[in-house]
């Protein structure tokens, strides 16, 4: 098939792929018009687009399952691991990137470990120290765990970036008398923002979509994400999948505002794993 | 297979850089090392003090409870190769692994050939087959039970079309629930390997197919001599998450089938939960761990080896 022009075999090659497209996103179809249904409807025609739009699943779901408070709890533990990690991050990757010594690059490799351990092995140790901190069912517990469990990602990609970017700037502020420390707050960290950007969004879905943990952590406590809030209530509705479905759709929503919002910039930075 | 996890394969690239930088002996900033600290101290405290003490508890009969463990040797080994469920487990979760890593990556590839060719809503399609891995796995879990139900979505679009010999109980048949759970994996995640195939694919100098055109190279042989080699490094970081992602299979088994109909869904990441979580086996649970910390790191080394090969090549 020609490369450069638009012919028949380029129109059927389209075809082929809103096909699969179609297909690909029919389970998302199903979610949609099911949780717009009365149980009636579910059953005569689960299928079919629904004669009218009934919202009372949605009203069901919201509050008996407190996808409301979920929702705080899911947005408060991700934006604030991240902003730690954030900073934790950013501040050792400087330290690693700029110093060109076996320190610097052994820390790297220590940091970089963590992306091979599975979080398994450390499940149970980690479950015991914070039940002895006290600290089960709290965000604390939460925001402390991601705070160490996402730094290797997040060292990977500031590491990376650092190691490209003109030290130009930095080396004036501080012949100029800075510290370290207030040349990488007041110059490196703002040179940094793109990268900032990849890594809140892909650690912050990384925290958003966590299941395991929080389902350890925060099951009865009244602080739960929305996963574990959504697994909690499709206990208690046992295919009444209308309301189910409801639930899905208010925890999957904000995820497809944004994607749909930063759609271009989402993808490059899941796809910037190749270049680093 | 979370954003975390995503650049794996590049860790393998890294170091020989940082080598070559100390070899040129550049000044180098001073700064202090103190800045690593604050990292470091909740790196200890959350990912390596953990993974140390559990590849510790591993040899010891501990059941989380009690003041008092022993250490026990490899009996903890001994107790999964005869324990019928743990074996069963290692087993599906190969299987898993591997079933997940060909067919993801093939329906990706497919995609990303079909929509870095000249079509017109390519923007809109890469959009859409990516959104499903962005989606929570334990959310979206759910849907597929329905779909997947005996009176679900899958059973019904089949009796619609006449097909009601092919309906199945999909999660409940002992011979279907696995393929059934890969399934779901693969819908989720075929559109991550596709965005990652299209940025390599990206990369490929437009000059050489066109070159290859002009000698006479049809579309299989410009794939097979031009794209394939140069996309091996989106091929390797492909293979690696999704293997990586499917040895560590956990919430859309949980949730779909909690290991069963019998052993049938069970996987090394539903069993440590299990023995540790309900049955207080915390001891054989990090022993079950750590042989599935060194199967992810023997695969992971396997494809940093593989890659820096490749480097040195190149």
């Amino acid at each position: 098939m020609s490369r450069r022009r638009y012919g028949p075999a380029n129109l059927l090659l389209e075809l082929a792929l809103v096909a699969a497209a179609a297909a690909f996103l029919f389970p998302l179809y199903v979610l949609v018009v099911i949780s717009f249904k009365q149980r009636s409807e579910v059953r005569r025609s689960p299928l079919s687009l629904p004669t009218k739009l009934h919202l009372g699943n949605y009203e069901t779901a919201w509050s008996s399952a407190s996808l409301g408070h979920a929702l705080f709890s899911s947005t408060f533990i991700a934006v604030s691991s991240v902003v730690i990690v954030i900073v934790l991050g950013s501040l050792a990757s400087y330290a690693i990137a700029r110093r060109n010594d076996r320190l610097g690059y052994g820390m790297y490799l220590l940091f970089l470990l963590g992306l091979v351990l599975p979080f398994q092995l450390a499940l149970i140790p980690l479950y015991q120290l914070v039940r002895d901190l006290n600290l089960l069912g709290t965000y604390w517990a939460m925001i402390g765990l991601y705070a160490g469990t996402l730094l290797p990602f997040t060292i990977f990609l500031y590491t990376g970036f650092l190691r490209a970017m003109p030290r130009d700037y930095e080396e004036a502020a501080l012949l100029d008398g800075a510290t370290p420390l207030q040349a990488f707050a007041q110059i490196v960290f703002p040179l940094l923002r793109p990268i900032t950007g990849t890594v809140f969004i892909l650690n912050a879905l990384t925290v958003w979509n966590d299941f395991l943990t929080p389902l350890l952590y925060l099951s009865g406590s009244g602080r739960e994400t929305l996963p574990v809030a959504v697994s909690t209530f499709v206990g208690q509705y046992v295919s009444r999948w209308e309301l189910v479905f409801a639930g899905l759709v208010i925890a999957i929503a904000p995820i497809l505002a944004i994607y749909f919002l930063l759609q271009r910039y989402i993808i490059r930075g899941f796809a910037s794993g190749l270049k680093g | 297979m979370s954003g975390r996890a995503a650049d794996l394969g590049n860790v393998a690239g890294k170091p020989v850089a940082v080598r070559h930088r100390l070899g040129r002996g550049g000044a180098g900033l001073r700064v202090s090392p103190l800045l690593l600290l604050p990292a470091l101290l909740a790196y200890g405290a959350v990912v390596l003090y953990p993974s140390i003490a559990g590849a510790f508890y591993a040899f010891t009969n501990w059941d989380g409870l009690a003041q008092t463990w022993s250490y026990v040797g490899l009996k903890n080994f001994h107790t999964f190769v005869h324990d019928e469920e743990a074996v069963a487990s290692l087993r599906n979760t190969l299987l898993l692994a591997v079933t997940i890593t060909i067919v993801q990556n093939a329906i990706g590839l497919l995609l990303a050939l079909g929509l870095t060719a000249n079509i017109k809503s390519k923007n809109l399609l890469r959009t859409i087959f990516f959104a499903p891995a962005l989606l929570t796995p334990a959310v979206i879990a759910y849907l597929w039970q329905y779909v997947y139900g005996t009176r679900g979505a899958l059973n019904t679009v089949l009796g619609k079309l006449g097909l009601e010999q092919l309906q199945r109980g999909w999660l409940g048949e002992t011979s279907l629930a696995l393929w059934a759970i890969a399934g779901v994996v693969i819908w989720q995640y075929a559109g991550y390997s596709m965005v990652i195939f299209v940025a390599g694919l990206q990369n490929v100098p437009e000059e050489l197919y066109e070159a290859a055109e002009l000698d006479g190279a049809g579309a299989i042989r410009r794939f097979w001599n031009i794209s394939w080699p140069l996309i091996a490094p989106a091929t390797t970081i492909n293979l690696l998450l999704s293997i990586i992602g499917g040895l560590k299979l956990f919430d859309q088994i949980y949730v779909m089938t909690k290991g069963g109909p019998g052993y049938a869904t069970e996987t090394m990441s539903t069993i440590i939960y299990k023995q540790a979580f309900e049955f207080g086996r915390f001891g054989y649970s990090t022993a079950i761990a750590l042989m599935l910390a060194m199967i992810v790191a023997a695969v992971a080394l396997f494809q940093l080896s593989l890659l820096r090969r490749r480097e040195m090549e190149a």
